[in-house]
């Protein structure tokens, strides 16, 4: 087996080493860059957020990642979101009550979720579909979610012929939220695998063995 | 099922070091802090917090390599406190590895610390750190309890429900509360001290403070805890991870 290239993509979003580390713990060899090339020729990419939606989506555009994200995915590439990485595919998110266009690889909107606490933080569970491939070995396990924000009615129609239909895993926090969606080359995660100890690195080696 | 109840060590650490007594067996070097942090993930830890208790800032490079060397080895969050003065210094901290970071006094001498750190990486990695006590002599505040500094030796006459509310408000995304009067004792947490929290803030509290047997987790719970910390219990082998977990879920709570 061929070791894996992957490209985290580095825009400015919080801690990167946790993903970087926990990659390269289940065989991949990783770089963190900005660098378009780089970014567009890797294995596959890593996309991570933390923070803001309206941050991340500044820190994507300069570094011109939504053009890297949809090259890749036109060309059937794998992309890996993770957290507001993964929000930031959707078509908008809404915060304080302004709406800000997403990357809109997904139709659907990022909001705040409603629940007594939040964020959402620590070691929940999630309904996986049969049909999930990342999800194969760790379905029954919890991960590790931190975020306000998420996306609460998730219609997924393949809307381009490369992709597969979606399968959507999903999480609970006051209200129903999509926890995980695999569409073809496109996954992503709404938890941090890296941050899941042996259940994400089990989710991210199920990635890793897909590509 | 919900969300599991989050059991979480803390860590003091000194120039690189843990310092309070480490009672493992079978440690190659009980003083490190990556080879603790090691332990307790493999133990079932839901998430380390690092207290960086160095005098010298000199040493702000050595917690940075801590963290580093955590963050490459350990896969479950990671909270650093102790020392943290400014948005850079946030910054710093987030590079090497950490996921969150914790603010105590410097938040007290300039809260727009939080909203600061909060703008610039969100509210999901700052931490409020709140050293309460119940008012002694000559203090007053509504709820009976202030909030106080340097390991509770100062004063600040400052109600703790007042300044939980403003830390939430200006950001914080979780309150680690810890109970200066139950802090060594190991007679329990203070459950009305997260019980008054729990009321006013809506943001995720860890319970910190007081814990000596087993059975003193499930009621910090019940009375609103999110997660519960402690140090000592765990450092000295009193008792493990996994049986703090066991004893929650015999109380009928989730945990991982």
């Amino acid at each position: 087996m061929t070791t894996q290239d992957i490209v985290i993509l580095d825009y400015g979003s919080g801690n990167l080493r946790s993903a970087q580390r926990a990659l390269e713990k289940v065989g991949a060899s990783v770089q963190v860059t900005a660098d378009f090339d780089e970014a567009l020729n890797a294995d596959a990419l890593v996309v991570p957020g933390v923070g803001a939606f309206a941050a991340c989506m500044r820190g994507i555009l300069e570094v011109r990642g939504d053009i890297i994200i949809d090259r890749r995915l036109t060309a059937g590439r794998p992309v890996l979101g993770i957290c507001v990485g993964m929000q930031v595919l959707f078509a908008h998110g809404v915060e304080h009550g302004t709406m800000v266009d997403g990357l809109g690889q997904w139709p659907g909107v990022v909001e705040r979720l409603v629940a007594p606490i939040l964020p959402h933080m620590g070691w929940d569970t999630v309904r996986v579909p049969a049909d999930s491939a990342i999800f194969a070995e760790v379905a029954g396990e919890r991960f590790y979610f931190v975020h306000s924000y998420g996306v609460t009615t998730c219609d997924l129609t393949p809307h381009d012929l490369n992709r597969r239909s979606p399968v959507v895993t999903w999480g609970t926090h006051g209200t129903d939220f999509v926890a995980a969606i695999e569409n073809g080359p496109l996954v992503a995660t709404q938890f941090h695998p890296e941050k899941s100890g042996a259940a994400g690195l089990e989710l991210l080696n199920s990635w890793l063995q897909s590509l | 099922m919900s969300m599991a109840i989050r059991v979480i060590p803390c860590l003091d650490v000194d120039a690189g070091r843990v310092v309070k007594g480490v009672n493992f067996t079978g440690l190659r070097d009980a003083g490190d802090p990556v080879e603790l942090a090691s332990r307790y993930d493999a133990e079932g830890a839901d998430e380390i917090v690092f207290l960086d208790i160095t005098a010298s800032s000199g040493d702000r490079q050595t917690m940075l390599e801590v963290v580093q060397r955590t963050a490459d080895c350990v896969f479950i969050p990671l909270t650093v406190g102790g020392g943290v003065r400014s948005p850079d210094d946030f910054d710093l901290l987030l590079r090497a590895g950490a996921d969150k970071v914790s603010l105590n006094t410097a938040a007290i001498a300039d809260p727009t610390l939080l909203s600061q750190a909060a703008e610039r990486f969100g509210s999901q990695c700052v931490v409020l750190s709140i050293d309460a006590r119940r008012c002694p002599p000559g203090v007053s505040t509504e709820s009976g309890f202030e909030v106080t500094t340097h390991g509770g030796r100062r004063s600040t006459g400052m109600d703790v429900i007042t300044w939980a509310i403003e830390g939430a408000t200006r950001g914080a995304g979780e309150i680690l509360l810890n109970s200066m009067d139950a802090d060594g004792t190991k007679a329990g947490f203070d459950l009305e001290l997260i019980q008054i929290i729990r009321s006013v803030v809506q943001v995720p509290l860890i319970a910190s403070g007081g814990a000596g047997s087993l059975s003193d987790f499930a009621p910090a719970v019940d009375a609103g805890a999110d997660a519960v910390l402690a140090a000592s219990v765990f450092h000295f082998g009193e008792f493990t991870i996994s049986q703090v977990k066991q004893a929650l879920v015999e109380s009928g709570l989730s945990v991982r």
